[in-house]
């Protein structure tokens, strides 16, 4: 008991950190830097945007539709206008010559319909949360009474809310063009001949429940004009595509438009968006000549922040009898929601090469189609369509592997990309540049005591103990560093992938490096400064990295797809070469030798086979004295470089859950969870280590805890964290965590993502371990979030006695007469 | 969100916190008691209500603390939950006090929530709740009338209410000292760490020569109200101890007679229906989780 009670008292068990590594190479890429920039986002003592305060700065609050589809037939707003410290109330209609449509800005096939999806609504709402009014007030809490005071009537029209009902002959629509956004389609190989004849076919529907992305820090927006030009501060992860497409969304000239993307706290993908706050607080700002101010609460954001997942997968496996996969067939419905937002469409396509996974084949089929129904718009969410296809097909291997009565790591080795094959290209056409599967899972299952685990597991189910125990298993790779520009333009995305650096040396010698990629928890500052000590041979704290403003990082692409450090990164280690390359051009001016005698090293220029140097930060003073410079050189060591890489990147691992079942509750505890990860080459072990832990917190959030649940209605019921649960550290094991280093070869740096691997990699480990477990029982599937209540219908179900308990298991057990029946 | 404009009072003494009451009640005007607000300010935000004022009793003297008092211990309403947790006279001599609060959400709502204000708030997903009627306590109310007694059977009237008069403020709670032979355990069943019960089960037990004497089972979130198992109590009396088994899910194994008399506990109950559990499941959690609680309590 007092354990149970000191653990309340404490409230936490301070888990054991890992040691902090140091490989003592005196470089600074490798080592586990702490993050310079946690002390202020951690205290909260810095340019949160809800923590920025103008002169005469007014509040916006949005009125909301309660209901989710219907026309609007009266907005009165007379006596909200009447509220004290109200300065506007304004509805969709008095924007409406103003609004314009919020963009889509990857448009996936020609005959895609794209409908109109104005800021506000004006004559028609389509999800419950959707803005239909606003008012302007002196503070924010008068802004929030008169919401009260202001009168819509609607003329409901139907709800649509389930994908297949919703592609079905007279079901309602929610646009005029009808629920159908497009089909997209892809294939390589000769799939019928795959599936012709084929000894094994493993044919699986499996729901991506619709997620509530949840950053920490809510979404806010200050929007600010001078009467000419518009400042807006908002927390996003895009800065630059959001001040290139407010731009052509409000008709504000772009040079007369900056966006500042101030410390932001966390994004997960949801602060990838061009949203109807921020065009509305700008129109207003330009409207009423006084700063605006927006942040919503956390129930509004779980209405109206975009969400994630929601897609029903028909995924096939044709395989052999040896456990040989031929081909995989995947048909897709994907939830739009009602409109076509920021890159709506695209999200189940960054999925389409993945659900080969890291297997070879000789087929494969992909069909897309995007739905609408009357609910909040789906847009990107950690990992992006990845996770969706890594589930796909993790679970259906393990199903492939149950029916050929295979251990399911067994099934995997056969198909997988040996280390020998790499570059490798998929049959979805993509060449991953390298990998070790092997090494990966090696390591893991040694972390995992997997045998002994499976002995475990045997015995539990000899015995029929009620706690059962099952083992998942996770082999995924992913694509991410988004991405080569020319690829991005064949698949009809609407702007590169490159990404730009500036790198500046100060006359003291200290260094600015200017990164157009958009941190909002990531760790830039930190991990840049170590690529940039490095490259430039000077100090670790001599380097400030600087972002998220247009008017200080005028161009960039910002934050997703695990892509800052493979492209951003990367583009700062070629803009601190172009550096070096001049700084070297000047010391051999200055110690009148031939710059091929001029070796770099620890940031000092030396000629070679002398003692005879400069150090760099002696050329910084020089370059700007500007004195004695070599003819035609330019007074400055600085560089820009733009750089677009030539591939995707691969980060590859292998995770191994074992889930503890109790089929009396049907709840589900992981016991231990292991995660061998592959990004390549580290640049700081201690970010890579948050990434991992965080990433598999939230895929193990989809398996186990959050689903955005709308009722028969269209109303949405997860408004509140009681209701959408996000787990704690609590909830969830000590991951155990290890990497192989296969080094990229499509980056000097040899890196690849980490963002997105741990989210992408986990939910499938989970759910096959829970599946593992009751195999015994009959259970083939859990429909995600496996929540307790769930799984003990599944039991109820299959009449909660194990059918053939020592058959089902392919292991140890055999054919034993465990005595359970 | 932001709470609708209400007033806001800060009385300096129970008499006054008594009389504002009084007046407020006489004139019509809705007020509210406010003490940890880890209750009241949820409802507030969300503006599901909308009191005219607040009356804090946060800064009162003495209703704060722990007494332990011969037969009983005595909690004031305003003591937090973190004080509870730490007081030795309710680890020593109610310790199924103990057990509920360790599992009440998270450090941060524990140094803030109050043992009163849990019980006034009389939400049956509340963990005091049922332990305070699993342990009989004495709900003592104060208004400018004067102080009266009641009975935990008594207190709590539907979801979310009392049978505490307008007017009247809860200023401490008796908790009985249930002597030797018994033992405790609070089995809560959650979804994540800090979420509310799906279902709770407050288990008192004492055992005699290896047989359960008495039983007091209180539930967490089975009604309107917390409630009683009665039945299960009864099926209780007088089965030994010695036969507990690990699951029930085997025929032909030994049977424990104890899991058929838990198989009683969700009698009588009218469990809600939520996101997280529809009632059949909750009633069958019910059944588990306090036999799970009555073995955990009675060895
Ligand atoms: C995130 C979160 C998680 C929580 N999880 C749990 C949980 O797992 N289990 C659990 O049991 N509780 C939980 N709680 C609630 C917590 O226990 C509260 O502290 C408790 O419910 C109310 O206590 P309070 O002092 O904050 O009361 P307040 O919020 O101040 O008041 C609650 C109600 O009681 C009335 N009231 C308060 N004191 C008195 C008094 N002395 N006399 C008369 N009326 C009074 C008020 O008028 C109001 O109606 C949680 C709360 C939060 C915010």
């Amino acid at each position: 008991m007092t354990e149970q009670l000191d653990a309340g008292l404490i409230g936490e068990k301070i888990a054991e950190s890992g040691q902090l590594s140091d490989p003592g190479d005196g470089l600074e890429v490798g080592r586990a830097r702490r993050r310079k920039e946690d002390a202020r986002l951690i205290t909260g003592r810095t340019t949160w945007t809800d923590n920025i305060q103008l002169p005469g700065m007014l509040y916006v609050a949005f009125l909301r539709s309660p209901i989710a589809h219907a026309r609007i037939t009266r907005v009165d707003t007379s006596a909200a206008r009447g509220r004290p410290g109200v300065v506007a109330v304004l509805s969709g209609r008095d924007f409406a010559g103003e609004q314009g449509s919020l963009p889509c800005a990857w448009t996936v096939t020609e005959d895609i319909v794209v409908p109109d999806h104005p800021p506000m609504a004006a004559d028609e709402v389509r999800y419950v949360g959707e803005a239909v009014a606003c008012v302007v007030a002196t503070d924010r809490y008068k802004a929030a009474d008169a919401l009260e005071a202001i009168e819509v009537d609607y003329e409901p029209l139907e709800a649509v809310l389930d994908m297949t009902e919703a592609l079905t002959e007279g079901s309602p629509k929610v646009h005029e063009a009808g629920n159908r956004a497009f089909t997209w389609k892809f294939s390589g190989g000769d799939v019928d001949a795959a599936f012709r004849d084929a000894p094994v076919v493993i044919e699986r529907t499996y729901v991506q429940q619709r997620l509530i992305p949840s950053a920490m820090e809510p979404r806010a927006v200050v929007a600010t004009t001078d009467g000419a030009a518009f400042t807006i501060y908002s927390a996003t992860q895009i800065p630059h595509v959001l001040r290139v497409m407010l731009a052509l969304t409000t008709g504000i000239p772009e040079h007369l438009l900056r966006v500042v993307a101030p410390d932001v706290g966390g994004g997960f993908g949801s602060k990838l968006q061009v949203t109807a706050e921020e065009v509305l607080c700008l129109l207003l700002t330009r409207r009423l000549g006084k700063p605006v101010k927006w942040t919503e609460s956390r129930s509004e954001g779980n209405l109206t922040v975009h969400h994630g997942r929601d897609q029903i997968q028909r995924i096939s496996v044709a395989a052999e009898r040896d456990g040989r996969i031929r081909g995989v067939r995947v048909d897709l419905l994907a939830d739009m929601g009602a409109y076509l937002m920021l890159v709506t469409p695209g999200i189940p396509l960054l999925g389409a090469f993945m659900y080969n996974g890291i297997y070879k084949m000789d087929a494969y089929d992909f069909t897309c189609t995007g739905v609408f129904t009357t609910k909040m718009p789906t847009d990107a969410y950690r990992g992006a369509g990845r996770p969706e296809a890594t589930f796909a097909i993790e679970r259906a291997v393990d199903e492939l592997a149950h029916e050929l009565g295979m251990d399911p790591l067994e099934v995997r080795r056969r198909n997988w990309i040996t280390h020998r094959e790499f570059p490798y290209t998929t049959v979805a056409g993509l060449t991953y540049d390298s990998g070790n599967y092997e090494a990966a899972t090696d390591r893991a299952m040694a972390l995992f005591g997997y045998d002994k685990l499976r002995a475990e597991q045997a015995d539990r189910r000899d015995r029929g103990d009620p706690v059962q125990l099952g083992i998942g298993v996770s082999t995924y790779t992913e694509m991410c560093g988004l991405a080569p520009s020319r690829v991005l333009g064949s698949l009809s995305y609407g702007a590169g992938g490159w990404e730009h650096a500036t790198v500046r040396l100060l006359p003291t010698g200290k260094v600015e490096v200017v990164t157009g990629s958009s941190p909002h928890g990531q760790g830039h500052e930190t991990a840049w400064s170590q690529i940039a000590a490095d490259a430039l041979g000077v100090p670790f704290e001599d380097v400030s990295v600087l972002h998220g403003d247009t008017a200080i990082a005028p161009k960039g692409m910002d934050t997703y797809g695990s892509r800052s450090l493979v492209v951003g990164g990367v583009a700062v280690l070629h803009a601190c070469e172009k550096v070096k390359d001049k700084a070297r051009r000047l010391a051999a001016h200055m110690l009148e030798a031939s710059a091929d005698d001029i070796e770099f090293s620890s940031g000092a220029f030396t000629v070679r086979g002398t003692s005879q140097g400069k150090t760099i930060q002696e050329l910084a003073l020089a370059a700007f004295a500007a004195h004695d410079l070599p003819d035609g050189f330019e007074p400055r060591l600085d560089a820009d470089v733009t750089f677009d890489p030539e591939n995707f990147s691969f980060p590859h691992g292998t995770h191994l859950c074992a889930a503890e079942v109790d089929t009396e509750t049907g709840m589900v505890r992981i016991r231990s969870y292991v995660a061998v990860d592959d990004v390549g080459t580290v640049v700081n072990p201690l970010i890579v280590e948050g990434q991992v832990h965080g990433g598999i917190a939230q895929g193990v959030a989809q398996a186990l805890f959050e689903e955005a649940v709308y009722d028969t209605d269209g109303n949405l019921l997860t408004t509140t964290m009681a209701d959408y649960l996000i787990p704690s550290a609590a909830d969830l094991p000590d991951f155990i965590t290890d990497r192989t280093e296969t080094p990229a070869t499509s980056n000097p740096l040899g890196v690849k993502g980490v963002g997105e691997a741990g989210t992408i990699a986990s939910t499938p480990a989970v759910v096959n371990a829970i599946v593992d477990a009751l195999r015994p029982y009959g259970v083939d599937d859990v429909p995600m979030p496996c929540t307790p209540e769930r799984v003990w219908r599944i039991l109820a179900d299959s009449g909660a006695a194990p059918a053939r308990p020592a058959a089902a298991g392919w292991g140890g057990a055999g054919e034993s007469e465990g005595g359970l029946r | 969100m932001i709470p609708a404009a209400f007033d806001y009072i800060r009385p300096a003494s129970l008499d006054e916190a008594c009389h504002v009451l009084r007046d407020a009640d006489a004139s019509g005007n809705d007020v509210k008691v406010i003490a940890g607000g880890q209750s009241l300010l949820p409802l507030l935000r969300l503006r599901l209500a909308y009191p005219a004022a607040l009356v804090d009793l946060g800064r009162l003297p003495g209703l704060r603390g722990v007494e332990d008092r011969g037969d009983h211990v005595f909690i004031g309403a305003l003591t937090t939950h973190d004080e509870v947790l730490r007081s030795p006279a309710v680890r020593e001599h109610v310790p199924l006090v103990a057990l509920a609060t360790a599992t009440v959400a998270d450090p941060a709502v524990r140094h803030r929530g109050t043992f009163g204000g849990s019980l006034a708030h009389a939400d049956p997903a509340g963990d005091l709740p049922a332990v305070a009627v699993a342990l009989d306590c004495v709900f003592i109310a104060r208004s400018a009338e004067g102080e009266r007694e009641i009975p935990a059977a008594e207190f709590f009237a539907d979801y979310l209410e009392t049978t505490l008069r307008p007017g009247e403020v809860l200023i401490g709670v008796r908790v009985p000292k249930l002597g030797a032979g018994w033992g405790f355990h609070y089995e809560k069943f959650t979804r994540t760490a800090q979420a509310w019960a799906i279902v709770g089960v407050a288990a008192a037990v004492r055992t005699e020569d290896g047989s359960i004497a008495e039983a007091r089972i209180g539930l967490t979130n089975m009604g309107s109200t917390p409630l009683r198992a009665r039945a299960a109590e009864e099926a209780l009396r007088g089965l030994s101890t010695a036969h507990g088994d690990s699951g029930v899910t085997i025929p032909g194994r030994v049977h424990d007679p104890v899991r058929d008399a838990c198989g009683q506990a969700a009698e009588g109950a009218s469990p809600p229906s939520d996101l997280h559990a529809r009632p059949d499941y909750r009633a069958h959690l019910a059944r588990v989780l306090t036999y799970r609680a009555v073995r955990a309590a009675g060895s």
